[in-house]
């Protein structure tokens, strides 16, 4: 069976090689995508991304990936945003000024605040995923994207920023810093996003990968 | 802050090297095949650092990066002998995740906001070779730890986390290949000092040093390339004891 042509959309923000690795990894075909009209070509998508919301956003736009973003999402194919990736699905970011998101998810992106002056930023390291703790998040942790994860699995985290979804429904798994809730990854309908990488976080994070190839 | 457990696998051209403290340097093996097996080990990240870090042929360095990242998918650092841009993207590009830099930085330090400019501070590792001077302070040296640099270790931490350095690697001069122990001392100063995570090498001998490290030196990881690649104990020893001492490490299902 021929391996399915995952998307990896190249817009400038980094470590797409990672990505295309793990996918190749998990059984899938990687396309690195810098012309947008490419988006048309596959039925799987990643939004990969590290470094500074603003300059990722404009870079995004720059190259015209917009409309062809909001094409695919039309489709209502499976796409997975990765850290700075998941970051840029929602409504804003305060990183160095207000930014617009994609706003595909509802939600702000604002700087972790621990209240815990120990606590270094950026944070880095693997962190165990969790549920949500809010009531509303009555799906946490069922979701096709973490089947065979389970909580206490760790991943591995680099940012300094995180992202406060409007609604608590969207948050699938959180993670936790000095006993403030992070959002770990979230989920609208056939748009998924992971705060930490999957793609760095071994054996756990490959299931993620392989599970995503497969919802 | 979760504390991390990182293996440093020093090379010389095809090979995984390891000094002994008066001994002289011994070829251990395959540095990606070790790298494997670490990785299914549980480790938690990977540092590689070319030892000849020449010029020219570093196509070995490229293939042993190449050959990790296609199967190793934790994050790996490399450093040894990074002197541009373009060497630092070249070797992301084989599958690095961050650059580890020492010698060049020194020699010019704006070096360290281009790479944080091009790359971000995430992918920059400021690599410093330590040598105690007196009592409470040490110096910088460059060229693989050889070559004192006059610069104070601790203005030179608090101006590299200025530039954009992400993380810093802090390795003991005094205390690498001895197994006698971690400075303290040194790490705890540094650790005082910036507000951006430290990784501490040089000196582990047992268990126990791990203690004073992270509870009173304050790491935030430990690189450890001895007693890993002597075998002197398995990483599953390692985190469990570091579990046992109720340090912040992760936790792997099922070892």
């Amino acid at each position: 069976m021929r391996a399915e042509t995952i998307g990896v959309i190249d817009y400038g923000a980094g470590n797409l090689f990672s990505v295309g690795r793990a996918i190749e990894y998990c059984g899938g075909s990687p396309l690195i995508i810098s012309d947008p009209d490419d988006l048309a070509k596959v039925d799987r998508l990643v939004l990969p991304g590290v470094g500074a919301f603003g300059a990722g956003i404009n870079h995004f736009l720059k190259k015209g990936f917009l409309p062809a973003l909001q094409e695919f999402i039309t489709r209502e194919r499976p796409l997975l945003g990765i850290c700075l990736g998941m970051q840029m699905l929602f409504s804003s970011s305060e990183e160095f000024g207000t930014h617009e998101g994609l706003n595909l998810i509802p939600g702000s992106v604002k700087k972790i605040d621990c209240g815990n002056q120990e606590f270094k930023i950026p944070c880095i390291g693997w962190y165990p995923l969790n549920r949500s703790l809010d009531a509303e998040a009555h799906q946490s942790f069922n979701t096709p994207l973490l089947k065979g994860v389970q909580i206490g699995d760790a991943v591995y985290f680099v940012h300094s920023y995180a992202a406060n979804p409007t609604n608590s429904s969207n948050i699938v798994a959180t993670t936790s810093y000095s006993s403030r809730s992070i959002t770990a990854v979230v989920q609208r309908d056939n748009i998924y996003g992971c705060q930490f990488h999957p793609e760095k976080s071994g054996e756990i994070g490959l299931r993620i990968i392989k599970n995503f190839l497969e919802v | 802050m979760s504390k991390r457990l990182i293996a440093r696998l020093d090379i010389k051209g095809p090979n995984l090297i390891k000094g002994i403290h008066l001994e002289g340097l011994r070829v251990i093996g395959d540095p990606a095949e070790h790298a494997l097996k670490y990785y299914h080990e549980g480790i938690d990240e990977l540092i590689y650092l070319d030892t000849v870090a020449s010029l020219y042929g570093r196509n070995s360095l490229n293939d042993v990066i190449r050959r990790t990242a296609s199967e190793v998918f934790i994050p790996i650092t490399v450093g040894g002998g990074i002197r541009t841009v373009e060497n630092a993207e070249e070797l992301l590009r084989c599958g690095a995740d961050k650059v580890a830099v020492n010698t060049a930085a020194v020699n010019r330090p704006t070096l360290l906001v281009e790479l944080a400019e091009k790359f971000g501070s995430q992918s920059i590792v400021l690599s410093v070779e330590a040598k105690r001077v007196s009592a409470g302070r040490w110096m910088v040296y460059t060229e693989g730890g050889r070559e004192p640099s006059g610069i104070d270790v601790i203005d030179w931490c608090i101006q590299s986390q200025e530039r954009g350095v992400g993380e810093i690697l802090l390795t003991s001069i005094d205390q690498e290949g001895t197994r006698r122990g971690f400075d303290v001392d040194l790490i705890k100063a540094v650790t005082s000092a910036v507000n951006i995570p430290v990784i501490a090498s040089g000196g582990m001998g047992s268990l126990d040093h791990l203690d004073d490290l992270f509870l009173n030196g304050n790491a935030d990881a430990v690189a450890m390339a001895d007693i890993l690649h002597y075998k002197r104990k398995t990483l599953v020893e390692i985190r469990d004891y570091t579990i046992g001492k109720g340090l912040p490490v992760r936790r792997i299902r099922s070892q």
